[in-house]
């Protein structure tokens, strides 16, 4: 099967509007004769549900979180990124567009991407008259900041809270429709299974989470907000119950699986502190619009911080190596998250690690908290030398910048973040890899969908910091409504599917045939105990930097892990009632395939790319190895094992950007 | 390490009674966080072939408002201003005993141990706490009204409300007060949120009444226990747009 991307013709600033004047439209009075399934309710699908009720489209959507308002969207922090050039600093659509296909070491798809840069600034606009509190200036104007990767200031933020803020927003354009019953709510289900019949998507098995109960529901169209699979690396930013099983049932029934290799780790979280740790805690990239990284110059040091006896606040400015700022003079601490993180793991690879485990370097604030104070002396006119006024007005400062992540690293870790500096360490984040979709945003299974961090499109192989709630509030609220009317206006006359076909009982079989695997399998050992070996697999062999020699050891290890699984998991409980360990075995179960085939896709892929180091690949200096002959995406077809999946390549072509060294010096 | 007797509350399903059970668990982290002393709990529970005891968790960064767990009489455990996710080991002792309990209250029933359905917030929701404005990319730009940073702030304040419930089992009428004041607050507080003040606030009261929240006699517990420490204010300014609601109507 070929890959059509299906990018309409002509200039790229023209191809959305004359696609858009150009596609299918379904009649109002039509919309209602038609019922779309959106599983996943954060920012992409939240948005895309309330958008396609709005429009008069019957929509069921499911999440497994007990309301739609815990979708793990809830957690970013930093910002939105949007092309409005309020700050009058150069910003542009191109430069929008510009700035995420280089950030993505220029490996995603030149019209989706313009696309999202187009429709970044009605996103703000919704966002705003939905009652979305974003952070003011004094003169009440949208206030913006910086993020790693670029040189203007487009992202606009509600303290370290703009994802809360953004998908209660989603949440309530929901609850207006839940209210007016244009969308049927279904929380605590899980999604087992995508149903196709002739051809197309026409429903899914979902299993109720509370009474355990196995159920049908049909629809003319399926769409997947169902987020990354970075969860398969155990440790991870990600919410405890975010998982690729709806995903990956959707590339067992023919969806490609795109660039699963390409995973971000994030380079300022909390660093790990024991076996115990069931996640990592993400603390802001914004934070580096005003920490300063660095690790000490000599080892000595290294080692008297690491035993006690010196306190990092004691060492001196030129006994500190601020190494991003000397290896990137142009962006300093803002460089991508890919080169910042794979320079810290540099560092402490080197034996500079700065905490016991020896993987933590400094964020610090104290260069900032200094700045800040003595502008804010000068403005109230008070004494600039006051180093005590200096202390306490900085402080407060970035308190109002950054309060809340400030406290919960404190809550996390004991220590105050205002007197010392912070100690950061990269951890997976986010996954850019993920379900192949065309311009349409469809899979190559006719009718099934996938938005946001779901799909692969538009980060390449690296994300930009802010693009993610851009991204998936742009695919609900302002693709995926135009591009599924295209499809839906030839379903006008289907009429509602129905749920008793031989398809819904062969999908339903299958879904309680795997249950029924996982119950009675009666192990020795619990799902954690297998997710936790998962993990650390993932980390060590598929982690910030790669080999061949890895690669094929971990392709083995999970394939191997993958049969002890099935042999000695135990599930405790039963079937038909609220059972958290067995909704658990099911999604390790299906991290244990997706992890080989991410090792597999890894290994093929000879050339450093964004957030996918391959340590054969580097230039003189250390950076990222790009090769022209891997310059297209990578979709896997599944054939019952991982190990057998077929490679499919979708070329990548550059027409209105030149493809360069990605350089941030 | 710390070795601590926990009393849990396990309880099958809605329709089981329920009771008080006890667990030891030894060699507890004074790093590790609340969830996760539970969680290796239930490791050990798992491998003596017991059912886990069920709690509600997810973010584990005290954003999501999935925790909510009455920790030795306090919702969120001994600790302000933060939820039970953030909550860690060296809040304890050695040889303390600790009782974990569900949320209480009549408007949100047990669904399985520690676990509690807490819809009627999200029906709260539906029945007024929006703006009516619709996607087509074609509302006025985000610039075009200027919003005083003050009452941008409050808003913001207001809707940083995670939806937990703690301020509900914290009250003695279990009552919903601060949870439907911060939303009324916040687009009470925004110029696009005046249109439909009016029904807004009488929707979402008459609903908060019909899922058998109790009243509020201000004893000012909610915001003792609110993890995002949301203002009393807020419960009175809905007062105040309350009563002009109902005047109007």
């Amino acid at each position: 099967m070929a890959l059509d991307s299906k990018i309409p013709k002509g200039p790229l600033a023209e191809k959305w509007t004359n696609y858009k004047n150009e596609i299918n439209l379904v009649n109002p009075a039509n919309k209602r004769l038609i019922d779309v399934i959106i599983v996943g309710t954060g920012l992409a699908g939240g948005s895309a549900a309330a958008t396609l009720a709005e429009l008069g489209y019957n929509v069921k959507a499911f999440c497994f979180q007990d309301s739609p308002r815990r979708a793990h969207s809830i957690a970013a922090q930093g910002g939105i990124n949007a092309a409005k050039n309020y700050q009058g600093d150069g910003d542009s659509t191109y430069r929008l567009f510009y700035d995420t296909v280089k950030g993505g070491d220029y490996r995603s798809r030149e019209a989706n991407v313009y696309r999202l840069a187009e429709v970044s600034t009605n996103i703000i606009d919704q966002c705003v008259a939905q009652g979305v509190p974003f952070a003011r200036e004094y003169g009440g104007l949208l206030d913006n900041r910086s993020f790693g990767g670029v040189l203007v200031s487009r992202t606009f933020y509600a303290k370290g809270q703009t994802g809360q803020q953004l998908l209660l927003g989603a949440y309530s354009a929901m609850n207006r429709q839940i209210g007016r019953g244009k969308i049927k709510m279904y929380t605590r289900h899980e999604m087992l299974d995508v149903v196709i019949v002739d051809g197309k998507a026409r429903g899914i098995i979902a299993r109720n989470l509370v009474t355990g109960e196995i159920e049908r529901h049909s629809a003319h169209a399926v769409v997947l907000g169902t987020g990354g699979y970075g969860n398969a690396f155990y440790l991870s930013t990600y919410a405890m119950g975010s998982n690729v099983t709806a995903a990956w049932k959707a590339h067992k029934r023919g969806a490609f699986f795109a660039n699963p290799c390409y995973t971000q780790i994030h380079p300022t979280c909390i660093p790990v502190s024991g076996d115990h740790q069931s996640k990592l805690t993400l603390m802001s990239e914004s934070l580096r619009n005003d920490g300063r990284i660095w690790v000490p110059k000599h080892i000595k040091d290294v080692e008297a911080i690491r035993n006690g006896t010196l306190k990092p606040t004691q060492l001196s400015e030129e006994d500190r190596d601020y190494y991003l700022e000397r290896r990137y003079p142009a962006f300093g601490n803002l460089v991508p998250r890919d080169v910042a993180s794979r320079a810290a793991k540099e560092r402490c690879d080197a034996g500079y690690g700065v905490n016991k485990t020896g993987e933590a370097v400094y964020l610090d604030f104290s260069a900032a908290i200094e700045r800040y104070g003595k502008e804010q002396a000068h403005v109230k006119g008070l004494d600039e030398d006051d180093s005590a006024l200096v202390q306490k007005l900085g402080k407060e400062v970035i308190a109002n910048k950054y309060g809340n992540l400030f406290q919960m690293y404190e809550k996390i870790v004991d220590q105050n973040p205002y007197e010392t500096p912070m100690m950061i360490y990269p951890a997976v984040h986010y996954t850019m890899g993920g379900l192949w979709v065309d311009y349409n945003l469809m899979t190559t299974v006719p009718g099934l969908y996938a938005i946001g961090e779901a799909n692969f499109s538009d980060h390449g192989a690296n994300r930009l910091g802010a693009s993610a709630l851009m991204q998936g509030l742009a695919d609900g609220y302002f693709v995926l409504p135009y591009t599924i009317g295209d499809y839906l206006a030839h379903d006008i006359r289907t009429g509602t599917i129905p749920t008793d076909s031989k398809e819904f009982d062969e999908a339903e079989k299958n879904v309680r045939n795997n249950i029924a695997k996982l119950i009675n399998n009666k192990g020795t050992k619990s799902v954690d105990y297998f997710h936790k070996r998962l993990g650390k697999i993932m980390w060590n062999k598929c982690g910030m930097a790669r080999n061949a020699k890895d690669l094929k050891s971990a392709i083995t290890e999970i394939a191997q892990l993958r049969e002890e699984f099935y042999k000695d998991v135990f599930v405790p409980g039963e079937e038909n009632e609220y059972n958290e360990e067995l909704a658990k075995a099911g999604r390790v179960a299906d991290f244990l395939e997706l992890g080989e085939l991410f090792a597999k896709d890894a290994l093929e892929r000879e050339e450093s790319a964004g957030g996918h180091f391959r340590d054969e690949y580097q230039t003189e200096t250390g950076e990222a190895l790009r090769r022209p002959e891997y310059q297209y995406v990578s979709a896997w077809e599944y054939k019952g094992q991982p190990s057998e999946a077929v490679h499919h390549k979708e070329a990548l072509d550059y027409e209105n950007i030149e493809v360069k060294e990605r350089s941030y010096k | 390490m710390m070795n601590l007797t926990l009393k849990i509350w396990r309880q099958k399903n809605a329709s089981d009674k329920g009771k008080m059970m006890d667990y030891a668990l030894s060699d507890v982290s004074p790093d590790m966080s609340f969830l996760e002393m539970l969680d290796v709990l239930n490791q050990e529970l798992i491998e003596k072939g017991e059912e886990p005891v069920a709690f509600d968790h997810d973010c584990r960064e005290g954003i999501c408002g999935t925790c909510s767990l009455y920790i030795n009489g306090r919702a969120h455990g001994p600790e302000t201003k933060i939820t039970a996710c953030q909550l860690h080991m060296r809040s304890f002792n050695d040889g303390d005993t600790i009782y974990i309990e569900p949320w209480r209250a009549k408007a949100f029933p047990v669904v399985k141990d520690l676990i509690v359905d807490r819809s009627a917030f999200d029906r709260i929701q539906q029945a007024g706490g929006f703006i009516s404005v619709n996607t087509s990319g074609n509302t006025q730009d985000a610039n075009a009204i200027p919003i005083e940073k003050e009452h941008a702030d409050k808003a913001f304040d207001a809707a940083t409300c995670i939806g937990c419930g703690a301020c509900v089992a914290s009250c003695k009428n279990s009552s919903a007060m601060l949870f439907v004041g911060a939303k009324v607050s916040q687009f009470a507080l925004l110029p696009q949120g005046q249109v439909e003040a009016t029904d807004r606030v009488l929707n979402m009261v008459k609903q908060m009444d019909e899922e058998g929240f109790g009243n509020c006699t201000n004893t000012g517990a909610c915001e003792v226990e609110c993890p995002k420490g949301i203002s009393l204010e807020n419960i009175a300014r809905m007062n105040q747009e309350y009563l002009k609601a109902s005047l109007k109507g």
